[in-house]
């Protein structure tokens, strides 16, 4: 080996299709232990699909991922469940589980596992809501009952109940006003910096992405088509990326609108 | 259009899909078996299975039974052979109403339930959730399910037998003037307990299907509220169909001479 470290997670030209839609065209990234990286891209790029892969929900045809050395791709089921464990997940729509209050929603990692009994999993519930801006009245409500912007608080809340070494959060801003929006920045920053946590955050938000990443990763028709450090995203000289952080209609890429 | 290659696209789909569900019952049944188990998952299921389908589950069965004391009462009447009706009813209930009516209701209650509840959560990505969380979706949502309608529909159908007899014993003593002591002593010298056995393993085959039914068409529901509407429809029409067929097989195995 000549790298100092092996990275937390590898991807080896991964691909995946819908039918016939190319989603995953051969994507080639190395995630180091410790580091933050942004995944920016357009809609329906392919964003959510790219992490959903590392945790073995969707299963890519070709390619190699690996976490900590470990071949996901075609793992069974009780080694997914393994892999997953060290990663905690915020989904891009919360995914809460409705039929649990939102304090078991967010220890349900911990009481699954069982290492808490229900009390302790009720105050590690709430001690990880007032992380995320969260009084313990919110504790008991059910998820229906929150706002938007609540839901996707707890399901924050639930991805880093665990402390997990992995987290990846799927639009973690979408949906909130700009100073919680930046009070969960420094969230992430935290779980990342203090706890040692890998993160792949995925943003449209470029003020999140420069407070956050240590990299920065842009995905364009399947392709990674640049990946570097976020200082140097203003002068990447990638014509992808300058039109997508100054959000230009006019560029290399294009809607598909009819005109 | 070639007719022959139609057939055979259609019968190749039905396979598949046979295959499908095959696979489903059989992973359903291992992670039955197979800790972690979810205690509170299971009460759950068991009391929403057990517990809230009694009132139509216990409707179904009296009105059954007081039709057809009413109704063998006055066909028998033709042939001098009213003594018959306490028979009758025993039979009928215990054999054939008492499990194909409460599986149909129950298919109707749960069999939809389950469907629109897993396949909530499947287009809300609940179920990926719990992957990512360590979950195994099969051991939490489908297992417990599966599990609960087989033991839970038995119990159903024994309040269904005793409910529908009684029914029939209201008419016949109320309304068809028999004597309560001999309708009674008559209803318990046809019963075998075959007719209450075959009855018991109908119920735990039906429950067995329509929770693995309900759960299966769920779990694969794709596409937002409308999918989850399909699935739900082919929960419950499937499951009352396959009841109707698996009642007559088992009526098949237990009586055919
Ligand atoms: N389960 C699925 N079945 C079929 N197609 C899918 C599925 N999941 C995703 N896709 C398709 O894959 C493409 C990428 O989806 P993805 O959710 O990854 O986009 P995204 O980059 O996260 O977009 P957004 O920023 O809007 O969230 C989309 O075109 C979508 O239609
Ligand atoms: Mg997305």
């Amino acid at each position: 080996m000549t790298e100092a470290a092996a990275p937390k997670i590898r991807l080896r030209d991964v691909h995946k299709r819908f039918g016939d839609k190319v989603v995953l065209d051969g994507i080639d990234l190395d995630v180091q232990a410790g580091e933050s990286i942004v995944v920016i891209g357009g809609s329906g790029s392919g964003k959510s699909v790219l992490i959903k892969s590392i945790q073995g929900i969707v299963r890519p045809e070709s390619g190699s991922i690996q976490v900590d050395g470990e071949e996901v791709i075609g793992m069974g089921g009780k080694q997914i469940e393994r892999i997953n464990a060290k990663i905690g997940m915020l989904f891009q729509g919360a995914a809460l589980f409705d039929s649990l209050p939102v304090w078991e929603n967010v220890s349900f990692g911990a009481l699954q596992a069982g290492k808490l009994d229900r009390k302790a999993a009720y105050d590690l519930a709430v001690e990880t809501l007032a992380k995320v801006g969260l009084t313990e009245d919110v504790a008991k409500l059910w998820p229906s009952e929150l706002s938007g912007g609540m839901q996707k608080r707890v399901g924050l809340a639930r991805a880093i109940a665990t402390e997990p070494e992995i987290i990846f959060f799927d639009e973690p801003t979408t949906g909130l006003d700009p100073i919680m929006a930046d009070v969960i920045n420094d969230l992430i920053v935290t779980c990342v910096k203090r706890l040692g946590a890998t993160a792949i955050t995925i943003t449209h938000d470029m003020a999140s992405a420069r407070k956050i990443a240590d990299r920065v990763a842009m995905l364009y028709k399947g392709k990674l088509v640049w990946v570097g450090p976020i200082a140097d995203i203003d002068n990447s000289g990638n014509p992808y990326v300058d039109q997508f952080i100054h959000g230009r209609a006019e560029g290399p890429i294009t809607m598909d609108l009819r005109r | 259009m070639n007719v022959l290659a139609l057939i055979g696209r259609v019968f190749l789909t039905f396979l598949a899909a046979v295959g499908r569900l095959s696979r489903f019952a059989l992973a359903a049944v291992t992670h039955m078996v197979r800790p972690p188990f979810y205690p509170r998952q299971i009460l759950r299921q068991f009391i929403d299975i057990g517990y809230f389908s009694l009132p139509v589950v216990a409707l179904t069965a009296i009105f059954s039974g007081m039709v057809l004391a009413l109704q063998s009462h006055s066909g028998f009447a033709r042939f001098q052979a009213e003594g018959a009706v306490a028979m009758v009813v025993a039979l009928s209930i215990t054999r054939e109403l008492g499990p194909v009516l409460a599986g149909l209701m129950v298919a109707g209650r749960i069999g939809a339930s389950m469907a629109a509840e897993i396949g909530t959560m499947r287009v809300t990505e609940q179920v990926d959730a719990l992957t990512t969380l360590s979950t195994n979706p099969f051991k939490y949502l489908v297992s417990p399910r599966v599990l609960a309608g087989l033991l839970m529909m038995p119990l159903l159908v024994v309040v269904a037998d005793i409910l529908g007899i009684f029914g029939g014993y209201i008419i016949a003593i109320g309304k068809l003037g028999f004597n309560s002591g001999s309708y009674l002593a008559n209803t318990w010298q046809v019963l075998e307990p075959l007719d209450v056995l075959s009855g018991l393993v109908k119920a735990a085959a039906f429950g067995f299907l329509i929770a693995l039914l309900g759960c299966y068409n769920g779990y694969y529901s794709k596409g937002g509220a409308q999918g989850v509407g399909a699935a739900t429809t082919n929960a419950v029409v499937s499951a009352s169909i396959l009841i109707l067929i698996a009642n007559y097989g088992i009526t098949e195995i237990f009586f055919a001479q």
